[in-house]
């Protein structure tokens, strides 16, 4: 082989190698990634029951019912609008009312929002930026959570 | 006294480090040899001031002073002794004065080791390794200062948020900034090269054990961060792919393709300027995690409280330093000559295989872990889960591990592709039966699965029969074959580890991702519960006293075989400092197949309480391969060819190194 050839062989293993992850990542872009609502976007928005997405909000206070499965209900609100969520298994250790999370899972026929899981985060004092910036757009953001959070990270 | 004593050291480290960076750089542009020589003292120095300065904070942690803001929040007199030590790093402040201790420790490492080092380069790479401090050093000292006080101190302190209250979350930093802040030398030696105008086999020497030794650290890192996450958060994975862990992650894959190019420039002279570039690059994607990860403009299950003014200035640190060695390598690649020719079925060319697969795969993972930034950016919010990553790493990967084996096999500059099949035959038979064996085991459960663990088996015995080829074992008499296992370099084991280590890993995360098991079940005392052989039985709770917390613990008696093995114990406990914040510590019995794993939730009436029950098969392979990938690394580093400071012979430097 020439060293031209030689190079090009390289460059053509090359451009194949990244064609295949151009192709992969457009095509894990489009089937894999998750929107994100806030109660409020769902009354705006149509979203079909069934549909996956990410919804955010605080849990509302007094809205979680325990029964006597492992099933779990409560209410996810930005202080305008709000959406029941049902949820089975373990909520993670910083769940409890008042508290912004982020939960994932699809709305029924119902309206209900059926979570197949509910993420809190490490830090009593973080909020997701998505919970945090839906807030302030509805105008309900107290700024107790920058300030106070200063030197807890880690 | 004594913190005030750490804070001047802090200051008097940052002034210290604009010496070291201005007047190296000025003798250097004079030729002044004397000015030049400033730079190996200076970095000295500033390590030692550092270290007076980290030694100061801690003083303040053990002797709980909490007129010290950072001690107040972060700190609680009733916290084990343990905890208040690796309390000073489990903190923004502190964490950021461990990361310029690192900094200064590489620059003072490589001004002690380097004493051979052209005087020239290492001047240089003195300087840049002291403008990355200084621009650290800044940062901590104008929007982190760890050693603010309080006027008026309160009796006690805040206590530590209780999830870093664990041994593995302990030492998890140094080692990842050990790593992180290792590849800074990689791309100071880059920046130096360029400045220099030279890049050889010496320079190439000089860069692959800091590289090895940062790259060794990200592994533990990386690691026992994900075992924490496993044992600790209670959901049972051990990777999910969120943006603080692929900000570790990407590193590491640069850093393992620099490992592994550097090589090439090392020995056959090739592949210069895509090491100086992949160089830059890694420390860049360093820089990008410190700012991931202390911005917070990502969601992340695993961000502690974070600062977007902070990230902003993270930010400018790294347009800086990127932008500013990519311009340097704009300027001055086009003068470095390029060197060795090489057939693509080669040593080098399975090397460049690995690079572009590991650099792409690279790029996949920083797109999606931006991506949401992007559509935020034209407004609308989506999150990039772990599905996308599965979807686009795993495949990428399959063909860089279906070469692995081949590589080393093959010779420099022509290679014998299939002399090197030939010699994978016992691999490819080996892996085959084990692909049989578990598609049969498994009932056919998944298809793929048995392919995947035998791709891991024909890694790690590929891997084994290289070294085997090499000792000529079944070719000659065994002692023969003893005394050339025994004289092989080191380095050739380093990477046998190394591979060994990936096939392992790759098993291990295969078994566990294909074959866990999961039940979530509401279980009152009594009640019996079956998971994966295992008869498990609920004995009720009972609550018991820490030192600064209390917990719930479910008692659960575990039985196999009508025998019974094991009692576990996973709770729920509460920190007294940080009541609103319970923690799950989960009970784990390790089989040597897997581990049964238990996780206690909520009360519910009548006195049940959710229970979490996983079996995760052979999931601590995952972690035994990184530590046999980091063992690799370390038996590596160890080999004379590349011990740090090792002379070099006088053929291979004709020219002499005068004195300094």
């Amino acid at each position: 082989m020439t060293r031209k050839q030689r190079r090009s062989a390289m460059i053509f293993t090359g451009l194949g190698v990244l064609a295949v992850a151009v192709g992969l990542v457009l095509w894990g872009l489009s089937g894999n990634i998750m929107f994100f609502y806030s109660p409020s976007d769902l009354v705006e928005k149509q979203v079909e029951p069934g549909q996956r997405f990410r919804l955010g909000g605080l849990v509302e206070e007094g809205s979680v019912v325990r029964g006597q499965s492992t099933k779990i209900t409560f209410k996810v609100t930005d202080n305008a609008e709000n959406v029941g969520v049902s949820f089975e298994g373990v909520l993670p250790d910083l769940f409890r009312e008042g508290q912004g999370i982020v939960a994932e899972g699809a709305l029924n026929t119902a309206g209900i929002f059926v979570a197949d899981n509910v993420l809190a985060k490490h830090d009593e004092n973080y909020m997701p930026p998505e919970v945090a910036s839906s807030l302030k757009k509805k105008g309900v953001w107290k700024d107790t959570n920058t300030k106070a959070a200063k030197g807890t990270g880690s | 006294m004594i913190v005030e004593t750490g804070h001047f050291a802090l200051i008097l480290a940052a002034i210290v480090a604009m010496v070291q960076f201005a007047v190296p750089l000025w003798g250097s542009y004079k030729s002044d040899p004397i000015l030049m020589r400033v730079a190996a003292p200076a970095a000295q120095v500033q390590l030692l001031l550092l270290l007076i300065s980290f030694l100061a904070l801690m003083w303040a942690y053990i002797t709980s002073d909490f007129s010290v803001k950072n001690v107040f929040a972060n700190s609680h007199s009733a916290k084990p002794l343990f905890f208040k030590i690796s309390g000073v790093w489990a903190n923004h402040e502190g964490s950021m004065l461990l990361w310029v201790l690192i900094l200064a420790f590489y620059g003072a490492m490589v001004a002690m080791f380097g004493r051979n080092l052209p005087p020239s380069l290492k001047t240089h790479v003195l300087s840049i390794q002291a403008l990355v401090s200084l621009s650290f050093l800044l940062f901590l000292i104008f929007t982190s200062n760890p050693f603010e006080r309080l006027v008026n101190p309160p009796l006690d302190g805040k206590g530590l948020n209780p999830l870093l209250q664990d041994f593995a979350l302990s030492i998890h930093p140094p080692f990842l900034y050990l790593g992180y802040v290792g590849f800074s030398v990689a791309f100071s030696f880059a920046v130096a090269a360029l400045i220099d105008g030279r890049v050889d086999a010496a320079w190439a020497r000089w860069v692959r054990p800091w590289t090895l030794l940062a790259w060794v650290n990200l592994t533990i890192g990386i690691a026992l961060g994900s075992w924490w996450a496993y044992y600790e958060l209670g959901w049972g994975g051990w990777w999910f792919w969120d943006p603080v862990e692929n900000a570790s992650f990407m590193p590491w894959l640069a850093g393992t393709a620099l490992l592994h190019s550097a090589l090439v420039v090392e020995k056959r002279g090739a592949l210069k300027l895509w090491t100086i570039l992949l160089s830059i690059l890694t420390f860049s994607l360093s820089l990008m995690g410190a700012f991931l990860v202390r911005s917070g403009v990502l969601s992340s299950v695993h961000a502690f409280a974070v600062d977007p003014e902070r990230g902003i200035f993270i930010l400018g640190i790294l347009a800086f330093f990127t932008g500013g060695a990519l311009a340097i390598f704009a300027w001055r690649a086009p003068d470095l000559k390029q060197g060795g020719i090489f057939a693509p079925i080669s040593r080098e060319g399975a090397l460049v295989f690995n690079n572009m697969i590991l650099v792409i795969a690279c790029g996949t993972v920083l797109i999606g872990t931006l991506w949401p930034l992007v559509t935020e950016a034209v407004g609308y919010k989506i999150s990039v889960g772990a599905p996308y990553f599965e979807l686009t790493f795993a495949p990428l990967m399959i063909p860089l591990l279906l070469a692995m084996p081949f590589g080393p096999l093959l010779a420099w500059k022509r290679g014998d592709l299939r002399g090197a099949a030939q010699r994978l035959y016992a691999a490819v038979g080996i892996a085959i039966l084990v692909v049989v064996l578990t598609y049969s085991v498994t009932s056919g459960s998944s298809f793929f699965a048995p392919l995947l663990i035998g791709l891991g088996i024909y890694i790690v015995v590929g891997a084994i029969s290289e070294i085997l080829w090499r000792a000529k074992a079944f070719r000659t008499n065994w002692g023969e074959v003893g005394r050339r296992l025994l004289n092989m370099p080191r380095a050739s084991y380093g990477s046998m580890f190394g591979h060994i280590g990936i096939g392992i890993f790759v098993i291990g995360s295969v078994a566990t991702s294909v074959w866990n098991t999961e039940k979530i079940v509401a279980m009152k005392p009594g009640d019996k519960q079956t998971i994966a052989g295992y008869e498990v039985r609920f004995d009720g709770v009972v609550e018991e006293r820490g030192p600064n917390f209390t917990e719930k613990l479910g008692n659960f008696n575990v039985m196999k075989d009508g025998k019974q093995i094991a009692t576990l114990r996973p709770a729920k406990r509460t920190y007294i400092m940080r009541s609103e914040m319970p923690m799950t510590e989960t009970g784990i019995y390790n089989a040597w197949n897997g581990d049964l794993y238990l996780a206690i939730g909520d009360k519910l009436q009548q006195g049940a309480y959710t229970v979490r029950f996983y079996f995760n098969p052979f999931i601590r392979l995952i972690w035994l391969g990184c530590l046999i990938m980091a063992l690799g690394g370390l038996v590596s580093l160890s080999d004379r060819r590349l011990r740090i400071g090792a002379p070099k012979r006088a053929k291979e430097q004709p020219a002499a190194v005068p004195a300094e």
